[in-house]
């Protein structure tokens, strides 16, 4: 695509708004963030079937459809917008692109991928012990061998996102200080998984704790570049949630009249969306240019942080002003903006605010890098 | 997808053919006016070849490739250039288009006064037609260039019992009369590229109006339009090509002259490009809290590129053009700006200085007192931020207070009075 999307690429993004439309209005997702489970499995299936979505990133080769990371990252969009309650971000780009990415031999990532694909399975992935992001962990979960393919898992995660629905947990933890992918399947002993209460009901987390649980080491993996990925198409799904905070927003400034004239008519309002839209669009620069490094494989690591932050603040902005222009309303539990307020909040946290994803932007640029390196 | 390769070809026999590096520079400008090739998206009868922009940057690319120089492009030329493409009679296109792209003949574009800015409507500076000329009199101000212009791009008022859009025109004046002052004023970061204009019984002959009496705001549309899209277009300050031949000293002459008012635009954009080696090079790199200004600026600037990038790919392709496309002139704002305050931490006491023997030969210290300008040339970010909510957003204008005939609008508040 380079700076433009392809008319295949506009449709594709089109039939999915059409689906979502269809199957994720909000009060669908009003009535699943309020379930354990938390999505829709009919509807799942669905869109891992005939709208083959969970496939979409996995290479033919494991019965995926092999697009690229910019129809993936469209998915993602389209997702954000529609607040659409699924583990898609669990199960396929977080576990999936951790399969991936790892060493494991074919049949070993077949294994895994094609059921990935095909919905057969759920999966999730847990990395996080302590710090925000993956690269920065040291972490304390024991890998202790059983046989060859074979260990014992002792430890605990915390923030696994749909591991309450996974059928399969991916762990990462260090082995021989390299970190290494391990399976634990869902009704392994010693595994247990206690769901979290989230600020954002929409993304069901999890805290898993194994004791002496069977795990199968899939392979070793380059925690930055998994890291990378996963940034890369959570910042796309941000800018959706975004787009349509300021959609709304526009919508209800337009209606509401106050003063004898529609409130979307004062400058201080007008000036505030243009703002919003400058801010949304420059957003949308960085995620989309993100998709696009993945596809070349250039630069993942500064893009992937510098798409991050942009979203982060652009998001974010616009969940603040989206309440600020509704008026008492916007802080109803009633009114839709909540919702893809807290999306905001959750994103944002995930893997860095702005802050963390600004100095790691900047260490993947070699001159800086070396310079710090020499002064330290 | 096309490669162009015809067109390259063909662009490239005609070169082979043609470019002669021991003309002079108007003789050799002339025949690429007359061939077309010097503007190859202008018309066909128009000293052009009706191709697509996206053609037009392969036969650029061609030109430099081969260090062929192209037509004039500096300064207010092209604004013009624009206009009278799109709203001159015949003889207007046959008399002023090709000295345009010569290099020939200069010119400056006189739409702000005292009492009007960004209500350009407002313009109080007057057109009487007599006998067989236009009168003018009255005060413009801030205009770039004029003192070097031959013409002026001249928004005058024509009636005054109508309201004030339908009551002005456009002209066409000569500079070169006594009866046009230039005045230079000098700006707050030292240099002195705009102007004040007087007018004093300056004469434009009746065929010189550019579109129809009385509807001068459409035509000044148009000036705008190409103005704030192009705010961005690279100036080149000096020329990157380089040979023996006199017509390249002549052409590196002629940039520097005309390039003279904007040899401070680069700084003016904020010199994002020397964040990090400055930050580098000073150390301020070692600071954590300079590292996040940095980074938050590297995040804007890299995002405004590709966002310019974006609305580009989308008018080569010829597809209609999305937000992206009106927010140019207000990112590149903010970039400036910002740009400014990131440059400021890591001068740390650096930036109390100015003047060649600061930071970076001086450039940052005009970087710090030139920003300021970026978001108010070309229509302030207040403007552009109505005409984002408006025509992009689709919000309802505000209530207004100047529908009447323009001879009853209320002017600048008299301080004496109040
Ligand atoms: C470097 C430079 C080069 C220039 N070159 C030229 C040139 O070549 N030719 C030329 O004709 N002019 C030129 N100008 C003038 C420029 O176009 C005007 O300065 C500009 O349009 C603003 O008009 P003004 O200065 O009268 O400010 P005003 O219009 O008086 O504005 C003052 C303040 O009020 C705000 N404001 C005004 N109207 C509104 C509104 N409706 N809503 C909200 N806020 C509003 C403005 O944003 C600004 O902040 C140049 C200016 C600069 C700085």
């Amino acid at each position: 695509m380079e700076y433009l999307f392809t008319k295949e690429q506009t449709q594709f993004r089109e039939s999915l708004q059409n689906f979502f439309r269809k199957h994720s209005p909000t009060s669908e997702v009003r009535r699943l963030m309020e379930t354990q489970l938390g999505f829709d499995r009919e509807v799942w299936k669905n869109a891992c079937g005939s709208l083959g979505l969970s496939g979409i990133a996995i290479p033919e080769e494991y019965g995926g459809s092999g697009f690229g990371p910019v129809e993936l990252s469209i998915v993602c969009e389209e997702m954000g917008r529609s607040l659409y309650c699924s583990p898609f971000l669990g199960s396929v780009i977080c576990a999936g692109s951790a399969i991936n990415l790892s060493s494991a031999n074919k049949e070993t990532k077949e294994q895994y991928l094609s059921r990935i694909a095909s919905g057969e399975i759920i999966a999730a992935l847990a990395v996080t012990e302590n710090k925000p992001m993956w690269g920065d962990e040291n972490f304390v979960t024991a890998a202790t061998p059983i046989d060859k393919n074979t260990f014992q898992l002792t430890g605990e995660k915390n923030f696994v996102i749909s591991a309450n629905a996974a059928d399969v947990i991916l762990v990462i933890t260090n082995l021989e200080e390299r970190a290494t992918l391990f399976a634990v399947e869902r009704d392994a002993e010693g595994l247990d998984i206690s769901d979290l209460s989230v600020m954002d009901p929409t993304r069901k987390m999890s805290a898993c704790s194994f004791d002496k649980t069977l795990a199968k080491c899939v392979g070793s993996i380059d925690l930055e570049t998994l890291c990378s990925h996963v940034l890369i198409y959570l910042s796309n799904e941000m800018i959706g949630g975004a787009q349509q905070l300021l959609d709304s927003a526009i919508d209800y400034t337009k209606l509401r009249f106050q003063f004898g004239r529609s409130i979307a008519s004062f400058q201080a309002i007008k000036h505030r969306l243009a703002e919003l839209l400058l801010e949304l669009e420059l957003a949308k620069s960085a995620c989309y240019q993100a998709a696009q490094a993945l596809s070349d494989n250039e630069k993942i690591k500064e893009r992937s942080s510098l798409a991050k932050s942009a979203a982060n603040e652009a998001f974010l902005k616009a969940g603040l002003e989206c309440i600020q222009l509704h008026g008492g309303i916007g802080f109803t539990w009633e009114n839709d903006t909540h919702l893809w307020f807290k999306r905001a909040k959750s994103s944002e946290v995930l893997l860095g605010n702005s802050a963390i994803n600004y100095e790691r932007l900047l260490l993947a640029i070699p001159t800086v890098d070396s310079v710090l390196r020499r002064a330290s | 997808m096309n490669d162009f390769s015809e067109l390259r070809k063909e662009v490239s026999s005609w070169i082979n053919a043609n470019w002669d590096p021991s003309l002079d520079l108007i003789t050799w400008r002339k025949k690429l006016a007359d061939s077309g090739w010097g503007a190859p998206d202008w018309p066909k009868e128009d000293f052009g070849m009706g191709l697509s922009p996206e053609e037009s940057s392969i036969i650029e690319e061609e030109f430099s490739k081969k260090g062929v120089i192209g037509a004039a492009q500096s300064g207010v030329r092209l604004l013009a250039a624009v206009t009278i493409l799109e709203h001159g009679t015949r003889e207007q296109k046959d008399r002023y288009l090709k000295p345009i792209l010569t290099g020939e003949e200069n010119w400056c574009q006189l739409f702000s006064e005292p009492g009007s800015g960004s209500d350009l409507a407002g313009a109080t500076t007057r057109a009487d037609l007599i006998g067989d000329e236009w009168i003018i009199n009255g005060q413009k101000v801030w205009n770039t260039s004029a003192h070097h212009a031959d013409f002026g791009l001249l928004v005058a008022r024509t009636n005054w019992d109508v309201p004030k859009h339908e009551g002005i025109s456009y002209f066409i004046i000569d500079m070169r009369q006594k009866e046009v002052e230039v005045r230079q004023l000098r700006q707050m970061n030292g240099h002195a590229s705009f102007n004040e204009v007087f007018f004093t019984d300056a004469r434009v002959s009746r065929e010189n109006i550019l579109g129809t009496e009385g509807r001068g705001w459409q035509v000044a549309m148009t000036t705008l339009a190409y103005e704030r899209r192009s705010f961005d277009r690279a100036r080149r300050v000096s020329s990157d090509m380089a040979g023996d031949a006199s017509i390249y000293r002549e052409y590196e002459m002629e940039l520097e002259k005309a390039n003279e008012p904007y040899k401070w635009y680069p700084q003016r954009a904020g010199r994002g490009d020397l964040v990090l080696e400055t930050a580098i090079e000073t150390g301020a790199i070692e600071n954590a809290a300079i590292r996040q200004e940095i980074a938050r600026f590297h995040v804007l600037n890299e995002s405004a590129k590709w966002t310019a990038a974006r609305a580009k790919a989308a008018q080569k392709a010829g597809q209609p053009q999305g937000p992206e496309g009106s927010l140019g002139k207000l990112a590149a704002s903010r970039v400036a700006q910002s740009a400014a305050r990131v440059h400021t931490s890591i001068m740390g006491n650096g930036a109390l200085l100015t003047g060649e023997g600061s930071l970076k030969d001086g450039i940052l210290a005009e970087v710090l007192v030139s920003t300021p300008a970026i978001s108010i040339a070309g229509g302030t970010d207040e403007i552009q931020k109505n005409i984002i909510a408006e025509r992009v957003l689709g919000l309802p204008k505000e209530p207004r207070f100047d529908s009447g005939p323009f001879r009853d609008v209320q002017k600048n508040a008299d301080k004496s009075s109040t």
